[in-house]
């Protein structure tokens, strides 16, 4: 090959033809680390669950979680995360056909973490804290962690959806967003399975 | 300069812009040969700090309440300290950042054909907060109450409560530093692996990737596998320090020996994580200096993967006294003692190598000939220590730690040695002093085996660790064992003064040696083939790659190699 035109990385990059661009598959192997902190984080407690006095959980005096609102937060979730799907089907036929889906996506996402946080708030009231035992604790911090990863996905879709209707969006940083919100689309049901029930 | 970045087409003008500032080119590069050198030299100053720390806590062992030259008088909670920083500083800040980030960033791009890592923007970035770490661990020597004295494993509740690590500060500082390096080689581990993946020189196939970068990208996997669980293990320390919560409590419904699950689930994988750089490195060295193809390639590779999935299966080895269930002890007897039979596996596979090669004894083949050794012994010690009914006798003696050095010395001095020795030519484009690194050599590894092998002697014995002064426990003194104790801490300031050795030959031979030329240990992976030192951009062509990484001694060719980018 002619060395001297070689300018530019994406010329380098183009000397071999990746299976998956580097952007998604840095966010891939993120994504791994990702997994392993949170099932750390959910077998931390269920060990402190499975040696909880008398077996009860919550322990006595402290509130229960709310397990019907969030089964609607959990659908906006997961309806939020089917919304990407699609949009993302759309980038791949029109680019700029994906921009409703896409900003759906992001509503219903901002709409699960508002409701969340609606709900630490009546929880606080009850007198559920992080010092208030480990219950708690591992509520706050598991479910907080969660809400972070939301938070940051969601900035980022946001930053596709707005150099979308600049045009651009290019799809190999498009993925990995998706990418990410994906993860925490699924580990939510975990989460809420082995957190509130 | 990232933005437009280098392909490095032209040795004179390496990237088509003009020279750069001293700040731009060494302190905000994204080259990554820069970022392993400032990785390298972080870490070899890390290793000072370390190197004064044992002296002084162990100078206080084998000369007990004396004043010790250089430090002063040595109190229970500075001996503490000094213990503490000298496992968190070896192992977090000598040994991942010259194994891993140094080798690797190093090595990478240069054995596989490219001109750079495939994000260098962020690859600088984790240099940046690596250093940032270091200064915040070093910040903990200076703050009230000073560093931290819970041992690199920060057991709660000794960790967790100020009234009993007397560190009210230097226990949460600590905690901060080690996260903050976690991310920076995350970061990194990001990098090398879709390096890899992705930027591998035409025709290099995966059995043609030299088995350093392999291991490398295992211990990049395995590392960035296992350090989730210890990242949320220590959320929740660091929030039980600081906002209250009761995780580690048990009176408020926590769990102490939790964190010592999250702890080691990540800390025994972490021993496969700056081990295998080490081996790779070896594999290479015996290749070269033995003229012969590295035995059974495909069965190293493979052995490394399973090694990698079985050592997430070993961790509460660390717990049998800890008061876990005897059932499960027994299960991890088992897969603790099953570990062994890889990494053996794996030394048989370098004695095959050895065996009827054309062996040449220089600098860098002594270390990794010595590796061979002292972590054969190492290895063999560990037998003892994952039988759960000798380690109930074994555990917190000096013999633990006599087993742990014979495995992390070669790991993180004697490999790291022979890979510096054997890769100083390409990295500064000269030749360190054979004289002196032989000398270096003895002289490091036979004080080296003066201060370990009384130690298992000692430990042994039933000589409980973390004593700080044994006279005052009469029960525990054994003062027949004193002479030994004094044997270790005289063989160890020998070991010490050897590495000024290496630090004239490194520093003197980087300006001064004799210049190298690009390929003077005729070796055949592609790094080789660059200028040495590579310029930015590394190859005057990108090169196309033919063959495997080790045809050396081929029948019928003039040379006794065939360099992997060479046609035909």
């Amino acid at each position: 090959m002619d060395a001297v035109i070689v300018k530019d990385r994406s010329a380098v990059g183009a000397r071999r033809r990746p299976l998956i661009p580097n952007a998604v598959l840095g966010m891939l192997i993120f994504i791994v680390t990702e997994a392993m902190f949170f099932a750390g984080l959910i077998s931390a407690l269920t060990i402190v669950r499975s040696s909880a006095m008398g077996g009860l959980w919550p322990p006595p005096g402290q509130p229960r979680l709310p397990v019907g609102q969030t089964a609607f937060n959990t659908a906006a979730l997961l309806v939020s995360g089917l919304l990407l799907l699609f949009a993302a089907w759309r980038f791949r036929r029109e680019a700029r056909s994906a921009r409703w889906p896409l900003l759906a996506s992001v509503l219903l996402g901002l709409t699960f973490v508002a409701l969340q946080g609606v709900e630490w708030v009546a929880l606080l009231k009850e007198g559920l804290t992080l010092t208030s035992g480990a219950h708690g604790g591992f509520f706050y911090l598991i479910i907080g962690m969660h809400a972070a990863h939301a938070v940051a996905a969601l900035v980022a879709l946001a930053v596709c959806l707005a150099r979308l209707m600049r045009g651009t969006l290019e799809g190999a940083f498009f993925g990995a967003a998706q990418a990410f919100w994906y993860f925490v689309v699924a580990v939510w049901p975990v989460l809420y399975l082995r957190v509130y029930f | 300069m990232s933005a437009s970045a280098p392909a490095g087409t032209d040795s004179s003008a390496p990237h088509g812009h003009p020279e750069e500032g001293f700040f731009r080119k060494y302190l905000w590069s994204t080259d990554h040969k820069i970022i392993a050198m400032q990785y390298l030299l972080t870490g070899m100053a890390m290793a000072l700090i370390g190197g004064f720390t044992v002296y002084a806590f162990r100078m206080q062992v084998a000369f007990p309440g004396e004043s010790v030259p250089g430090f002063g008088q040595v109190t229970p909670g500075a001996y503490n300290a000094l213990v503490t920083s000298h496992g968190t500083v070896m192992i977090f800040w000598v040994a991942m950042p010259v194994l891993i980030a140094a080798f690797g960033n190093y090595l990478i791009p240069l054995m596989i054909g490219c001109d750079d890592m495939v994000f260098p923007r962020l690859n600088r970035l984790s240099y940046q907060i690596f250093l940032l770490s270091a200064v915040v661990f070093i910040a903990t020597f200076f703050v009230d109450g000073g560093a931290f004295g819970g041992a690199w494993t920060a057991y709660p509740p000794l960790s967790t409560k100020p009234e009993y690590s007397l560190t009210p500060l230097g226990a949460p500082l600590w905690l901060i530093a080690v996260a903050l390096e976690f991310v920076a080689f995350l970061i990194g581990g990001i990098n090398f692996v879709t390096t890899v993946m992705n930027s591998r020189a035409p025709g290099m196939k995966m059995f043609d990737v030299p088995i350093v970068v392999w291991m490398i990208i295992a211990a990049s996997i395995l590392f960035m596998a296992s350090i989730g669980p210890l990242i949320a293990g220590a959320m929740m320390m660091l929030m039980d320090q600081l906002a209250g919560t009761h995780f580690y409590d048990p009176t408020q419904g926590g769990d102490p020996v939790l964190w010592q699950h999250l702890f080691w689930f990540f800390g025994h994988p972490e021993v496969y994580v700056v081990l295998f750089p080490a081996l790779g490195i070896v594999a290479e060295v015996i290749t070269v200096f033995a003229r012969k193809k590295l035995f059974a390639y495909k069965t190293v590779l493979y052995t490394a993967i399973g090694t990698c999935v079985l050592s997430f299966f070993v961790w509460a080895h660390h717990q049998f006294v800890a008061g876990i269930d005897p059932r499960m002890a027994n299960v991890f007897s088992v897969t603790t003692l099953l570990i062994s039979v890889p990494i053996a596996e794996m030394l048989f596979v370098f004695i095959a190598t050895l065996y009827g090669g054309s062996i040449r004894l220089a600098t860098p083949m002594l270390w990794a000939l010595a590796f061979l050794v002292e972590f054969l012994l190492g290895g063999v010690t560990g037998i003892f220590l994952g039988a759960s009914a000798a380690d109930i006798y074994f555990h917190d003696t000096y013999f633990v730690v006599a087993h742990f050095h014979y495995t992390f010395f070669p790991i993180a001095f004697i490999a790291v040695f022979a890979g510096l020795t054997y890769w100083f030519p390409k990295m500064f484009g000269r030749m360190m002093n054979e004289t002196l690194g032989k000398i270096h050599f003895w002289g490091t590894v036979i004080p080296f085996n003066f201060i370990f092998i009384p130690l298992f002697i000692t430990g042994a014995s039933g000589d409980h660790r973390r004593i700080y002064n044994y006279n005052h426990f009469p029960d525990l003194a054994r003062p027949e064992l004193q002479d030994l104790r004094v044997l270790a801490t005289v063989a160890l300031v020998v070991l010490l003064a050897f590495q000024l050795v290496f630090l004239v030959n490194f520093f003197w031979s980087m300006r001064k040696g004799r210049k190298a030329e690009a390929n003077p240990w005729k070796a055949n992976t592609l790094e080789w083939a660059a200028a040495s030192p590579p310029p930015h951009g590394n190859f005057a062509e990108l090169p196309t790659v033919y063959r495997g990484p080790y045809e050396y001694s081929v029948p019928d060719r003039p040379d006794d190699y065939w360099p992997q980018h060479m046609p035909g």
